[in-house]
Order: structure tokens, then C-alpha cells, then sequence
């Protein structure tokens, strides 16, 4: 018989605890396929956060650090100059994590243009702490301390963290991303690979951000909450390429 | 050789002699020598520097470094170090190796730039959230603070626990002659303490490693804070380090550390050529503290009474009381805000019993 | 043994006076601590060193009652010269400080050190100062002592070298001939 599907081997046999229809579950499986295409299944070194995803140390079946909120790209300049070159860093972060409390951290491992990889899950919403507003918490969406709607006058504005990052010279790959259907999943594979290839490398930091879902928080089923990223979602958050060094490098 | 080395600047070649390859930090007074010296010398030996973004961020960065197996360490004063805590924190509880300087200075808030002692109770008595501690040291003269440094690592790969050093500002700044021991090799450190078998450095024999602090259930996170008790318990019973000063035959006995203990010596020396016999009991380790010393001084019966001496409004005094346990009077003297004591105010407060 | 406190603006080179009394001390294998202060008041303002050398340990680096202080301008000497012990010293520039001390129960030099200095090199009045104290040391410390402390100093600055020792030589000269 012939084996044409399997669990990737990057992920451990642990049973995932993320609710029906999350989008964790997919990008994690993503990364390691994306890892055993490139074969650094093996060296692979990652950064968990806190948040929904605190618990990647226990799904990834390589090296994991579980990272105080927000300290993940912090953690991970200091790890890129202790290991081999070779080694695969990545961090593994939601909103609150990388464009909140982090914020600082993100930054400046961007403007220092670290080797490593930051993937940036952006579900709008804080889920793990029960659906308060996140500062990527669209205008206008519910949220437990916006219970009306975020009114960007009372609650302020939320950030567009991938253009924002592309003002910086240090990043080499910014990309933003979604999974709300099979072709998106697709791309946001390809550009998960484009990210760690850059790593390999040695071009500098890539970021990729995923636009993804909370059902739970969102008071929604998962196909309602994936229809919402897709209607309401990405024409807020544009879907692309923000910056490329190496289509700079070829012009 | 002894060389005449400012006491940031010893600290900081100390720890690369110790293996140090790796140092994280924001500038602040009065330590800034530290992180200069680190900023070129640590690419001679084949380390690293990151001037970071933050406190928050340079503690992090050793939380990194230190969680692939390398010596790292930071250094701050007094604001900084508050701002480091959530990440020494962690580090406690992820059983992670490392170094923390603080060369004090006064608080509270922004305070000023001078010597202080203010930070006893927060490096003493955890300083950030939860059951945990550092090992704490506290040098008196630029060479003990090289000594300390050289074996601070030591201690921290052993117990595989934060290790703080205090200083306060006028260590950090003057200038004595030290001796700086031979370097040791950073590799060779990486497999004494067996740092294979737990650092996240990227394996690949289908063992991950895993650095973590997260433990949500309640009997799990139990055990763990009873475990780490128990290494406390060893740590001061192996690691607890204090002199005793011209104790053989001393009525009245001043209790300091750091810089105000040589205030003491000082004073000591001033009051036996007027005949009163004074004694210093100076704790070099401010975490295991040395009870045990105090205790038994306080039941020598020469002893007429106790005074703590430090530059604070009073913190290691509870310490001094909880080990005499109302066996002796207790007194404090204390400047702050930045203001040091003369020997002269110590004698003064002695012969005038106040 | 001796406690030095030298006092004067910042950017006279107080500091580092002190500097070259500890290195000449480490030269003569005795225990030595320096202690400036430090701050804003480094820029511009008013500096100050305290430092000892002694044959034994040393307890506090700090000073109460000094044996000699140097005042480089008037403020330091109205801060200091109160605290100078019964029968020390107090050495003042004089080419800024335009008073006399009040206290009678010590020894008091005025020194116009930044004119002599001038003479020969119009950096070199801290090691002209130097030069002043090594026979107020009573042979504590060589010349050549301190002359391997002014090279060590200016070891970036091998150019300077020649006519800082020459400060140096002249200042012992001169305070010699003062003490006759």
C-alpha cells in the first residue's frame, strides 16, 4: 500500500488543543512540511509565545523555548548568535504577542535584520484570554473591552504590522498571508517555504503574517469565521508582498 | 599581575575570563562601563553583544542565549534591574544559568545616580512575581567582586540558577588594584555541566530539548516550586559566604555589606584605638543569608548589641533581627538618597549610643 | 599612608591627578583606591577624587578627614578645607584660587601650577601638581614611579609623553625648593 498522506514528522503525536476551525492547527502543520521540504527538521530551533499558541513547545518535535509574552524576537537574536548558522530559528507569535506587548521586540529584531523567522498569526481578537481587543482588532468588531465595537476614537486605531515593518531597512521578507480556503492555504505554504529559504540563506529577517480565525472568540461557526477573515478580514488587511530583497537584488 | 582596574570594568573582564561570551544591556549610570568593555571585548574571544531595545529585551536575550548552553550575563542599575524582573522570573523558573549585575543606585523611581543599597529586599526576596530566588553576592573591593564574577558562573551552572552580584555605584566607579584570573575555556564549561542533555541548541537525535516555564496544572507547578525549594536549601547550605571582622572579642557589631561594610572597617579600626571593641559581621552572600553567623553571635555574650549599617532607609535590618531573634538589641544607621556615612558618623553613633 | 582629596572644575584634569597617584602607587606595590565622583557634574561642573595609598588593606575608599587636599578652584576649597586633618595639607592653584585658607593648624602651599606648567606644556598643570606632591610624599613614591605612571597614562598618546615628565620633573624641582 502506498502511503500519499501522513502526518508530517515535524509535528509530535501530542492531540492539539486548539478548538474546531482555529487556524493554528493549520500553520503549524504548514511549517513542518515547509521544514521537511527543506530537510531542517533536524536543527530546527522555535520560539513559542504566550497566548493560544503557548503550547507549539509541546507540537513541534524539535528544540522549543517557551518565551515570556512578547519576548520571542528577543530571545531569538540572542539564540541566533549562540548556534550554528545552519540552525533554523523561528518564532511563532499572535497579535498581542508580536504587535502589542512585543511590539518593541519586533521592531528592533527587524531593524537589527536578524536571521531568523517570525510568523505572525493575526486573528484579530485575544483568544486564550477570552476575546478582548487585540491591536489588530479591526474598527467596528466586538471585543470584550469593546463591547460596542472598537471606536478608534475611545479605543484607538489598529496596525497594519506588515507595511509598517517594510518602512525598515533590516527586514529581507515581509509577506502577509490567509487560510480561509485551499488555494490561500496553499500560497501561505509557499510563502512560509520563501521565508526559511531566505533564512537558510543568511539574507536576514522574514516575517509572514497570517491572517487567521477565532471562531470561538468571533461567536462564530468555522466556516462563518473563515468567511469573515475573507470578506471582512483581508480587504482591511490586503494580502501581499511588502518587502522582498530579493527582487530587489535582480532588478 | 595586579593591574589598577576600575570596578565596572574588572567585573566585566572577570566574566569573560569565566567563560562569558555573550552580553546583553541598555546603558544606564553608573554601570555603563560594563557594557562598553563587553561591546568590544566579547568579539575578541568569538562572542557577542546586542546594545538591546530595553531591559525588558536584554534579559530575554540572556533568557536565549542562556537556554542554548552559553554563559551570558547582563548589568543595569537600580531602574533597569525593575525592569528586568519579569525575565529573571522566567529564568528562575526555566532553571536557566546566568549572571545579573547591579551596580545600585538610589531610588525610589528615577531617583538619582549615586551609591545606594536600596535594592536588598528586591534581590534578596525575589524581586519579580512567584516562589523563587537568585543567588545573591554582594563584593566589597573590586578584587572580590573579579573573585565572585570568576565563580558566579560556576554557581549558576551547577544549580542551574540565576546568580545576581551587587555592587553599588562607587564599586562600580572607583579604581583598585586586581588581579584578573586565567580565562577559561567556554566549551569546555558547555560539558562539565552537561548543558548537552538540556539546551535548546538544535538537535537532531529525535530528543527535543525543551526550555520552559509554563506549568498549568496546579500539583504539577506544586512539585516544581517544592523541587526548586530544595535546591535552595542545598544552595545555602553549600554556598553561604560571610567574614567576620575582629569578632574574637567584639561588644558592639556592626552588620553591612558591600562598600558600607569597608565604611565599617573603617570605623572599627577608629574605635579600638579608643578602647571600644568593635566587630563587623559582612555578609558576602546576601542570598543564602549567613543566619547562622548572626545567630551565634548573638549568643556570644560579649555581644552587647547589633547595628545594621547600610544605605537604605533600613532592609537588611529585618534579615539581622530575624537571625538575632530578640536575643540582642538591633539598631540601624542609615544614609540615602544617594549620601554615603563617613567612619567618623559610625564612631560617633557608637560612643554616643545613638 | 595618605588620603587625597583633589577638588576642581571638571576638565582640569582633576580626575585623572588622582589617576596617576594610584598608578604610581601600584608601581611602589602599595594598596591604592581611587574614587571620583561621578555625574552630570563631570561636565563642567565641579569634580572630585578621593584617593589613598597605603601599606596596608585599605577600609573605606572614602575620605573624612584627609591628610592632603587640592583645591584647582575656590568653591572646592570653601567644600573641603574644614575636613583637612590637624597638621595636613592644603595645596591651592593659585592662578584661580585668589584666597587663603582660615585654618591655621595646617601646611599651605599656593601654587600658580597652571602658569609654571604653561611654561612647558600648557596641558601638563595636573602633572605638574604630580610633581608638587612626590616630596610632600616623603619618598612613598619614587619618580620614576610616577613617571612609569604618566607613561602608562598617555600610553595612546606617546607624543605627550616627553613633556608631561618634564612637568613632572620641574613640579618636584620646584616644591623641593619650597620646602627648603
Amino acid at each position: 500500500m502506498k502511503i500519499i498522506a501522513d502526518k508530517p514528522k515535524m509535528l509530535t503525536d501530542t492531540p492539539m488543543h486548539y478548538c474546531p476551525g482555529c487556524t493554528h492547527g493549520i500553520v503549524h502543520r504548514l511549517i513542518a512540511e515547509v521544514l521537511e521540504e527543506l530537510g531542517k527538521t533536524d536543527n530546527a530551533i522555535g520560539i513559542a509565545p504566550v497566548g493560544c499558541a503557548v503550547y507549539a513547545y509541546k507540537y513541534f518535535n524539535c528544540d522549543m523555548i517557551e518565551a515570556a509574552h512578547g519576548r520571542a524576537p528577543a530571545i531569538s537574536s540572542a539564540l541566533r548568535r549562540v548556534v550554528n548558522p545552519e540552525n533554523i530559528i523561528f518564532c511563532y507569535q499572535g497579535d498581542g504577542d508580536c504587535a502589542s506587548i512585543g511590539m518593541a521586540e519586533t521592531v528592533h529584531a527587524c531593524m537589527r535584520g536578524e536571521n531568523i523567522t517570525v510568523i505572525f498569526i493575526n486573528n484579530g481578537i485575544y483568544g486564550m484570554t477570552g476575546g478582548q481587543m487585540a491591536p489588530t482588532t479591526m474598527p467596528g468588531v466586538k471585543a470584550t473591552t469593546c463591547i460596542y465595537g472598537r471606536d478608534p476614537k475611545r479605543y484607538g486605531n489598529p496596525v497594519h504590522l506588515s507595511e509598517m515593518l517594510a518602512t525598515l531597512t533590516g527586514p529581507a521578507y515581509i509577506e502577509r498571508v490567509a487560510c480561509y480556503d485551499v488555494p490561500h492555504v496553499k500560497k501561505a505554504k509557499a510563502a512560509l517555504k520563501k521565508a526559511f529559504e531566505i533564512q537558510m540563506q543568511k539574507k536576514g529577517l522574514s516575517f509572514i503574517e497570517v491572517l487567521a480565525s477565532c471562531p470561538t472568540n468571533f461567536h462564530m461557526t468555522p466556516l462563518e469565521a473563515m468567511e469573515f477573515v475573507k470578506t471582512q478580514g483581508e480587504p482591511f488587511y490586503p494580502l501581499g508582498v511588502f518587502k522582498d530583497i530579493t527582487k530587489e537584488e535582480n532588478k | 599581575m595586579k593591574k589598577l582596574w576600575k570596578g565596572n570594568e574588572a567585573i566585566a573582564e572577570a566574566a569573560v575570563a569565566a567563560g562569558c561570551r555573550y552580553f546583553f544591556g541598555y546603558p544606564i549610570t553608573p554601570q555603563n562601563e560594563i557594557p562598553e568593555y563587553m561591546s568590544w571585548r566579547l568579539y575578541e574571544v568569538g562572542g557577542a553583544f546586542i546594545q538591546a531595545e530595553s531591559e525588558v529585551s536584554a534579559i530575554n536575550m540572556v533568557y536565549g542565549a542562556a537556554s542554548a548552553g552559553a554563559r551570558a550575563m547582563t548589568s543595569s542599575s537600580s531602574p533597569g534591574i525593575s525592569l528586568k524582573q519579569e525575565g529573571i522570573s522566567y529564568i528562575a523558573a526555566a532553571e536557566l544559568p546566568c549572571v545579573i549585575v547591579n551596580m545600585m543606585r538610589s531610588g525610589p523611581g528615577l531617583g538619582g545616580i549615586q551609591a545606594s543599597q536600596g535594592d536588598y529586599f528586591q534581590a534578596t526576596k525575589g524581586g519579580g512575581h512567584g516562589d523563587y530566588h537568585c543567588i545573591v553576592y554582594a563584593p566589597s573591593t573590586v578584587q572580590e567582586f573579579v573573585d565572585i564574577m570568576y565563580n558566579a558562573f560556576d554557581v549558576a551552572d551547577e544549580y542551574r540558577n540565576p546568580v545576581m552580584i551587587i555592587g553599588d555605584g562607587m564599586l562600580g566607579q572607583m579604581m583598585e588594584p586586581a588581579e584578573i584570573p586565567p580565562m577559561k575555556d567556554a566549551a569546555e564549561m558547555f560539558e562539565k555541566y552537561h548543558k548537552n542533555e538540556w539546551a535548546t541548541c538544535g538537535h537532531s537525535d529525535g530528543k527535543p530539548r525543551i526550555i520552559n516555564s509554563l506549568r498549568i496544572e496546579p500539583d504539577e507547578n506544586e512539585e516544581f516550586t517544592i523541587r526548586l525549594y530544595k535546591k535552595y536549601e542545598e544552595i545555602a547550605k553549600k554556598e553561604t559566604k560571610v567574614e567576620e571582622y575582629r569578632m574574637d572579642d567584639a561588644e558592639y557589631v556592626f552588620v553591612a555589606y558591600g562598600s558600607v561594610a569597608r565604611i565599617c572597617k573603617a570605623a572599627i579600626v577608629e574605635l579600638r584605638e579608643q578602647g571600644i571593641k568593635a566587630g563587623l559581621i559582612r555578609p558576602i552572600t546576601l542570598y543564602p543569608y549567613p543566619t547562622a553567623t548572626i545567630e551565634k553571635a548573638a549568643k556570644n555574650p560579649n555581644v552587647k548589641k547589633f547595628v545594621t549599617v547600610e544605605m537604605s532607609m533600613g532592609q537588611m535590618v529585618e534579615d539581622v533581627r530575624l537571625a538575632v531573634n530578640g536575643q540582642k538589641p538591633v539598631e540601624f544607621y542609615g544614609r540615602s538618597g544617594g549620601n554615603v556615612m563617613m567612619p567618623a558618623d559610625l564612631v560617633k553613633y557608637i560612643k554616643e549610643g545613638k | 599612608m595618605n588620603k587625597i582629596i583633589i577638588s576642581g572644575f571638571g576638565g582640569q584634569g582633576v580626575l585623572s591627578l588622582g589617576k596617576f597617584i594610584s598608578y604610581s602607587a601600584i608601581e611602589q606595590n602599595l594598596n591604592t583606591s581611587w574614587l571620583p565622583s561621578y555625574g552630570p557634574e563631570m561636565r563642567g561642573g565641579t569634580a572630585n577624587c578621593s584617593v589613598i595609598y597605603s601599606h596596608e588593606e585599605i577600609a573605606a575608599p572614602v575620605i573624612d578627614r584627609p591628610d592632603i587636599m587640592i583645591a584647582f578652584n575656590e568653591p572646592s576649597l570653601d567644600k573641603f578645607e574644614g575636613s583637612v586633618k590637624e597638621g595636613g595639607t592644603i595645596i591651592i592653584n593659585s592662578d584661580i584660587v585668589h584666597k587663603k585658607t582660615t585654618r591655621k593648624d595646617v601646611k599651605f602651599y599656593e601654587i600658580p601650577v597652571d602658569t609654571l606648567a604653561a611654561a612647558i606644556n600648557k596641558r601638563g598643570a595636573n602633572v605638574y601638581m604630580l610633581g608638587i606632591l612626590l616630596p610632600l610624599f616623603g619618598g612613598d613614591i619614587s619618580e620614576e614611579s610616577a613617571i612609569h605612571a604618566v607613561e602608562h597614562v598617555f600610553e595612546s598618546k606617546p607624543k605627550v609623553i616627553p613633556s608631561n615628565i618634564e612637568c613632572l620633573k620641574a613640579g618636584i624641582e620646584y616644591m623641593k625648593n619650597l620646602m627648603k
